[in-house]
């Protein structure tokens, strides 16, 4: 490799790394369906939900269409612990590490692949809100913000899984993780409001996990239009979370470029 | 190996126990997925016993734990299969299907197999369902009626996943494995009473054997007993339907052996 700019291996790490993400269906479609078919049951299964003092909707559908944003964002760390684990095993990074490739173009190159994915989550979704649902509340300028947050949050995730692939250079514990960051969501506020939630050490879990905070800032575009609080928080703790995976995902790679 | 049904039966149960309890890989998923949905709904949506219209006298943690009983059963069945097609793929399953004479003892080891996951998985769920406010008010007949049909339902799940692992032998048969499982489970009255679904989900639920067997076994919980014979009749009846589709497995690898 030629002494190339910053710029130019970027470029070249994240044209492979969305070529490779967009060309394996078994990691676009799942993170496009699954999402939608839990959005089409939660919509009718928990529609009489709606009916509870204080729920903020009445339709269940635009309470829970915030879910795939996340879940897609989920199946993101996945993709991209799973991408970067395989390119440790291939040997693929150790011959990188050869070539007088920036560390900094390496991080973002391989999460390009991520955020195609995410970009492509995100718009399907809006459009599926839009198609099935009343619409976003917050309108076109709304559906964008929904989906820089939904980039934002894929890039969370990202990072996470590319930090325990680096770590641990193995697939498998990437897969063994997957179930954790399930768990995230699950004790959110993904089903209800928090103020709704009864039992207490689910709300007070519910109140310290940040995927609460990005489910309510993109929630409350959808139902009730622009809360600047409840976006300040979903942002923050959104790039909070992207902040400190990425700085530990590149800790990580150093650690791997070292010993390599 | 060579002997009659119950010790082709005893050596594959036991082997494919001990990788079970031996492996986290394969046992912590089991035990994390039903634990995650019983504490996210029986948690995060207990204010929906308040929803006018909901009539589960026993509180919304023993509604969702009839839920998860047989969500834990399923899955106990269908990750066996999983376990067949692993078999399958690493070469086991035929030498084994060389050196066995009763070929039928292979499907019923991998049976107790998921039978013992299943107990194991129920046991520990079931721990966290009491310390979480489980109220059971069946008497001891009604609960050897709900994890009669528990029994049942496993070993439906277990004969449709060695069905399909035995016909198609590799682990990428996951997914056909899981997604029907899934589907038939969630199209299902989950987090409501069937009166309280809307949309096409009702309408799916209405035509869903499933429903049957988890109002059956909500109502065996709640001292109610409910649609006891139908939901058993339709119990039995996957099962044997799956038995003919497993044997149609077991011939399928025979030939291919």
């Amino acid at each position: 490799m030629r002494r190339a700019t910053l710029l130019v291996q970027v470029g070249v790490l994240a044209r492979r790394s969305v070529v490779r993400t967009l060309r394996q269906p078994a990691m676009v479609v799942p993170s496009l369906v699954f999402p939608l078919m839990l959005l089409s049951i939660n919509a009718s299964g928990l529609d009489s939900a709606t009916k509870l003092p204080g729920f903020p909707t009445d339709s269940y559908f635009q309470f829970a269409l915030a879910i795939p944003f996340v879940q897609g964002a989920l199946f993101s760390a996945n993709s991209a612990g799973t991408n970067v684990a395989s390119d440790i095993e291939s040997g693929f990074l150790n011959r990188l590490a050869l070539t007088p490739l920036r560390r900094l173009a390496l991080m973002v190159g391989q999460l390009a692949g991520i955020l195609a994915l995410g970009l492509i989550q995100a718009v399907t979704f809006v459009l599926i809100g839009v198609a099935f649902g009343d619409g976003i509340a917050a309108g076109v300028d709304g559906a964008v913000v929904i989906v820089v947050l939904s980039l934002v949050i894929s890039l969370a995730f990202g990072c996470i899984g590319a930090f325990v692939a680096l770590r641990s250079g193995s697939g498998e514990a990437v897969q063994g993780v997957f179930p954790l960051f399930f768990a995230a969501l699950f004790l959110s506020s993904m089903a209800l409001p928090r103020d709704l939630i009864e039992t207490d050490w689910f709300r007070t879990v519910a109140t310290w996990n940040p995927v609460s905070y990005m489910l309510e800032a993109i929630r409350s575009l959808v139902i009730e239009g622009w809360d600047g609080e409840a976006l300040a928080l979903g942002f923050a703790c959104a790039g909070g979370l992207a902040l400190i995976a990425m700085l530990a995902a590149s800790a990580a790679l150093r650690t791997r470029l070292v010993r390599t | 190996m060579s002997g009659g049904f119950w010790s082709v039966a005893r050596a594959v149960a036991w082997r494919n126990i001990h990788s079970f309890f031996t492996n986290p890989a394969i046992v912590v998923p089991s035990l994390l997925f039903p634990m995650f949905f019983f504490t996210a709904f029986a948690g995060g949506l207990s204010r929906v016993d308040q929803v006018p219209g909901f009539d589960y006298q026993s509180g919304y943690t023993t509604f969702v734990y009839g839920f998860v009983l047989l969500q834990a059963s399923t899955f106990g069945g269908i990750f066996t299969g999983f376990s067949v097609a692993r078999d399958f793929e690493s070469g086991f399953s035929r030498r084994l299907l060389l050196a066995a004479r009763n070929h039928g003892g292979i499907v019923g080891g991998y049976w107790l197999a998921a039978l013992t996951r299943a107990i194991f998985t129920v046991s520990v769920i079931t721990t966290v369902a009491l310390i979480a406010g489980l109220d059971v008010n069946g008497n001891a007949i009604d609960l050897v009626g709900l994890y009669s049909l528990a029994v049942v339902v496993n070993a439906a799940a277990m004969l449709f996943g060695t069905g399909i692992a035995m016909r198609l032998r590799t682990m990428q048969a996951g997914p056909l494995m899981q997604v029907p499982a899934f589907l038939l489970l969630f199209l299902a009255p989950v987090w409501v009473p069937f009166d309280l679904l809307t949309g096409w989900v009702k309408g799916a639920a209405s035509f869903n054997p499933i429903t049957l067997v988890l109002e059956a076994g909500r109502g065996f919980l709640a001292g109610d007993p409910t649609k006891v014979l139908p939901a058993f009749g339709v119990a039995l009846l996957i099962a044997a339907v799956t038995a003919m589709w497993a044997r149609g497995g077991l011939r399928s690898a025979e030939r291919a052996a």
